[in-house]
């Protein structure tokens, strides 16, 4: 892949950093607003896809590498499933931590409110686990296709 | 008739995915086809689950006095978002490999098991 | 003469699901609500999140969730083996 012209990398170079916060503000808010795990995850992953775009795919690899976002992703998941089974005691996927006094544990008021971050339990923990594993697995699919893109070229130019 | 006009938008969607799924032989106009489908199977689940004249099912500032929509089938269709984008990628990543073996995306001319 | 049956199939389907496409039940009107009127009754009260979608989808039917996972994590696996060089 090329490059795009001078206009197009000055614009992704502002317009990056605020993509990716935010996708985080959407991930960590999923209790309280519309979103979560799976939505935050997404958009935070098309950053990744417009850095691609911009900038061609040599100089991007250089810049995120496919190891750390496989170690993300194992650690999302990793961590999503010892939250399962941490409240074994009762049930499987048991809400362990709700309307208790310690971490994100005060109770909600009950009809319309204007919304505490401090309630909701082991949902924001989930919510965090799942974004990450999302991001990593949506930028490994779309740096493994585009290096590959290259790859499957060379057909035609023989 | 004109009260179901979510469903008809549902089958009109679901009955272009089938054309192009029959009639046409590029490799790449099939994984349109397959993702048209999926997206209106989405469509059709979530218009399951409206009642006439509620708001959406969030207490942050919510109205009050009103009734809210049914939130199981907005759950269900979060996965199968995330099931389609797995097929989608999946099926353009054959479509790459086929074109790297054969030189051509053509249906009628990769029938023939190369070794 | 295999795009005249091919023609014909897809019409018949077609019309099929037009005739039941307007004998449906009127749009807004669910008949069967029990499970979502005690979900949002109680979604405040047992979970303490103010998003009734979100504590179906990560606390009463996490389950699901989990699966779902499962599903994404197992095609990125198997992308990245579909493209891996063999080095001679």
């Amino acid at each position: 892949m090329k490059q795009m012209s001078k206009i197009v990398r000055t614009i992704t170079n502002l317009v990056y950093g605020f993509i990716i916060i935010f996708g985080f503000y959407v991930i960590v808010h999923g209790h309280l607003t519309p979103g979560g795990g799976f939505q935050g995850g997404a958009i935070a992953a098309s950053a990744f896809a417009l850095l691609l775009v911009s900038y061609g795919s040599l100089i991007t690899k250089k810049f995120l590498k496919k190891e750390f976002l496989s170690i993300t992703e194992n650690t999302g998941l990793t961590v999503f499933i010892v939250l399962a089974f941490l409240g074994l005691g009762i049930t499987f996927f048991y809400n362990f931590l709700a309307n208790t006094g310690g971490w994100f544990g005060n109770t909600a008021a009950i009809g319309p409110n204007s919304g505490d971050m401090n309630t909701g339990g082991v949902i924001p923990l989930m919510n965090i686990a799942v974004g990450l594993e999302v991001l990593s697995a949506l930028g490994v699919i779309v740096l493994v296709m585009a290096s590959g893109a290259e790859f499957t070229k060379k057909k035609e130019n023989s | 008739m004109i009260d179901n006009f979510h469903f008809i938008v549902v089958i009109i969607f679901i009955g272009l995915g089938i054309y192009t799924l029959m009639f046409k032989k590029n490799l790449i106009k099939i994984a349109i086809g397959v993702c048209l489908i999926e997206n209106g199977a989405n469509l059709f689940l979530i218009t399951l689950g409206y009642k006439k004249g509620a708001v959406a099912p969030i207490y942050t500032y919510a109205p009050s006095g009103q009734s809210m929509v049914l939130p199981t089938p907005q759950a269900l269709t979060l996965t199968s978002i995330v099931i389609g984008i797995a097929t989608t990628a999946l099926i353009l990543s054959i479509a790459m490999m086929i074109y790297k073996h054969y030189g051509t995306l053509d249906t009628d001319q990769v029938r023939r098991l190369r070794g | 003469m295999k795009k005249i049956i091919f023609g014909i199939a897809f019409i018949l389907f077609f019309s099929f699901m037009v005739i039941s496409a307007l004998n449906m039940r009127p749009f807004g009107e669910p008949v069967f609500s029990e499970m979502d009127d005690y979900f949002i009754g109680n979604a405040q009260v047992e979970t303490g999140a103010n998003n009734v979608v979100t504590s179906i989808v990560f606390d009463y039917r996490g389950f699901d969730t989990l699966g779902e996972a499962t599903v994404l994590f197992t095609a990125v696996v198997g992308i990245v083996a579909l493209f891996r060089r063999v080095s001679k």
